[in-house]
């Protein structure tokens, strides 16, 4: 892949169970608080630690745009309000036009809850589902980028990414080319996942969730912590806007493994070709990079193929830590949450630490960190993976 | 601003229609449209034990996609996608929300593991043993059109060969009464950023105010609204007669898609 030009991370936010806004969540990495809990979602009885948002039930969405109303629109809604976002929003649709700028919002199971619970509520002669279950506006994948762009009053292009648990990570991809081709001038990107039973049972039912707080990387770790989040960013071309702390997307590398539905490629052939790809587009170096925010989902497999790629491209040496010990495993919000941490650790000049684990995998050769590290960054990689074997590695810096 | 580029190898499959030539012909005007079942081949592309576990979403996106690739005459491995669906499998949520539905709550591993919306581009990759890059997306109604300006922005940045997928598959009762699509129907079709041997039109693509323009044979204006990948018909109409032309889509409320179709003579 030729080098592409990069793009200004204008502004972020993020909500996740370790903050709601930037500000708590730059707190909570600060101090490695965690924000998992034993699970005591819904009517879940699964021994499992969640990473549950809180306030997302109380949250209300506007009256005009109340048949959105489900837990994953309320999520977004709860986030959107976070750090100025909104106004920020409103900001770039002044400078650019409400046409020319697209909306790209990653999930893997958007309001799917809706459905769960209308299942349950279903008519006992008919079977029908309830009158009030709406479909379009709720459980399927675009709902939550049609709610987000209702809600900016956004008229440029608009779509989900749904491509699991790397769906937040590719939007940078899809937005990045809509940019330079010239269709648009700015993007909302972002992603959005909430908690719900179908990936509750579902990685249950694959012996992937772990009882215990997930510890990446850890010689005992045994399995994956579901979180939820909601992350957005602005992304748009480099202007007078940006200087010396600006943040910028340098990269994006997506490739596929084409090896398994749900099991990562044994050596992590796919995560390297996604890592070189965004090294690749982003004209940089192995060398060049500081830090990586790993995928370090905490699956015995997922850790070891990820941890292979990383050192066959990196060597033993760079910095490497997964933020999911914190915030659980925000399946298709994950890349954008991680995005926002990768900036705030640019930001702020330090390597988040991965927090639950103890006694780090010896067999595990890249150099993974438990402890935070103040360092200036210049250039971080943060990894995301998902089931169908599909990878996206983005790389962010300072422009300066 | 006009996203500009070449469509090669075309593959379509749905009710009625059961390959490129015969669609053409039956869009060109030279077939009347006699609407059927669609009918689903096995992925043969697929080992054995991958096989048994598609279902009707993976099988139709499948088959649109060989079919395309092989009148482009072009290796997919190295080749680009993207994948645009209204849904995922519909029959595997029905499946998952029922038994989450029950005290039990057990649900099955592979069905999960084959719920999430990019099952058809996994399968694709593992089919054809590609390890570029897929993009999945969903727009709803809108699908088709945001699959195809993703490509063509891959097209006019990157300058590689896209595959465009789009596709969609009923859901089972109940849910099919909220969400009525009847039948399994997929277009697929590969996109060039230069002319190729294979390349049957240029064009060019741009967003527009206009409205979408319609089907005149009845039974396939039901079928354009009713299937989200179908709403490419007009387009694909042009492309059959092979004659030059503009056609608009179905896009967003505030927004639709004109394509402009310059066959290659």
């Amino acid at each position: 892949m030729n080098p592409i030009q990069p793009l200004l991370l204008a502004e972020f936010t993020s909500t996740s169970c370790i903050g709601t806004g930037v500000a708590p969540t730059l707190a909570s990495l600060v101090e490695q608080r965690s924000g998992l809990t034993h699970c005591d979602f819904e009517t879940v009885k699964i021994d499992t630690h969640i990473g549950e948002v809180p306030g997302v039930d109380a949250q209300r969405l506007p009256t005009l745009l109340r048949i959105f109303d489900c837990r994953n629109n309320r999520l977004a809604e709860l986030a959107l309000r976070q750090d100025g976002f909104l106004d920020v929003v409103d900001d770039a649709a002044a400078r650019w036009g409400r046409r020319r700028i697209g909306v790209f919002i990653g999930t893997s199971t958007a309001g799917i809850m809706q459905t769960e619970l209308a299942y349950r509520a279903r008519d006992p002669i008919s079977g029908a589902l309830p009158r009030a279950f709406e479909y379009g506006t709720t459980h399927n994948s675009f709902s939550v980028a049609d709610y987000i762009r209702r809600r900016c009053r956004l008229e440029g292009p608009a779509v989900a990414v749904s491509s699991a648990c790397a769906s937040s990570a590719k939007v940078f991809g899809a937005a990045r080319r809509m940019i330079e081709s010239g269709l648009i001038d700015a993007a909302l990107v972002g992603g959005v996942d909430s908690l719900c039973l179908t990936t509750l049972y579902g990685f249950h039912s694959l012996q992937l969730s772990s009882p215990a707080p997930c510890r990446p990387f850890d010689v005992a770790r045994d399995g994956i912590s579901i979180g939820e989040a909601a992350a957005f960013a602005l992304l748009e071309r480099p202007s007078e806007k940006a200087n010396g702390d600006s943040i910028l997307l340098h990269g994006v590398g997506e490739s596929s493994d084409a090896y398994h539905m749900s099991a990562p490629h044994p050596e992590g052939l796919g995560a390297k070709r996604a890592m070189q790809a965004a090294l690749d587009a982003a004209a940089l170096a192995p060398g060049d990079i500081d830090y990586i925010n790993l995928h370090g989902t905490g699956t015995p497999s997922n850790d070891r193929s990820e941890s292979q790629a990383v050192t066959s491209i990196f060597g033993p040496t760079t910095p490497c830590s997964s933020t999911k010990g914190a915030t659980g495993h925000t399946l298709g919000a994950a890349g954008a949450l991680e995005a926002v941490i990768s900036a705030l650790a640019i930001r702020n000049g330090f390597m988040p630490g991965g927090i639950q684990t103890t006694r780090i995998d010896p067999t595990l050769t890249a150099h993974y960190i438990k402890e935070n590290r103040r360092a200036p960054l210049r250039r971080v990689l943060s990894n995301s993976f998902g089931f169908g074997g599909t990878n996206c590695s983005l790389i962010f810096g300072r422009a300066g | 601003m006009k996203l500009f580029g070449y469509v090669g190898g075309i593959g379509v499959l749905g009710p009625g229609l059961n390959d490129w030539p015969q669609a053409a012909a039956v869009l060109s005007g030279h077939q009347p449209y006699v609407a059927a079942p669609t009918i689903l081949p096995v992925p043969a592309m697929l080992p054995p034990a991958e096989r048994r576990r598609t279902g009707r979403v993976v099988k139709v996106a499948l088959a649109v996609a060989l079919e395309a690739t092989s009148n482009a005459g072009a290796n997919p491995e190295r080749m680009p996608s993207v994948f645009s669906s209204s849904g995922s499998d519909g029959h595997i949520c029905h499946e998952i929300c029922q038994a989450l539905a029950l005290a039990t709550r057990e649900v099955s591993p592979t069905r999960f593991s084959n719920s999430v919306h990019n099952v058809a581009a996994g399968y694709w990759s593992i089919a054809t043993g590609s390890m570029t890059e897929s993009n999945v997306l969903c727009a709803f109604d809108a699908s088709f059109v945001a699959g195809l300006l993703d490509a063509m922005t891959q097209i006019a940045v990157d300058r590689q060969t896209v595959l465009l997928v789009a596709y969609d598959t009923e859901y089972p009762p109940p849910l099919h009464a909220k969400r009525p699509i009847p039948d399994a129907l997929g277009i697929a079709m590969v996109l060039t950023p230069e002319r190729t041997a294979s390349s049957v039109a240029g064009i060019a693509v741009t967003l527009t105010d206009e409205s979408a323009d319609t089907m005149a044979d009845p039974e396939l204006e039901a079928l354009r609204l009713a299937v989200p990948a179908a709403r490419s018909l007009p387009l694909m109409r042009l492309l059959a007669g092979g004659v030059a032309g503009t056609v608009v889509l179905d896009y967003l409320d505030v927004s639709r898609a004109a394509v402009q179709v310059q066959p290659c003579v």
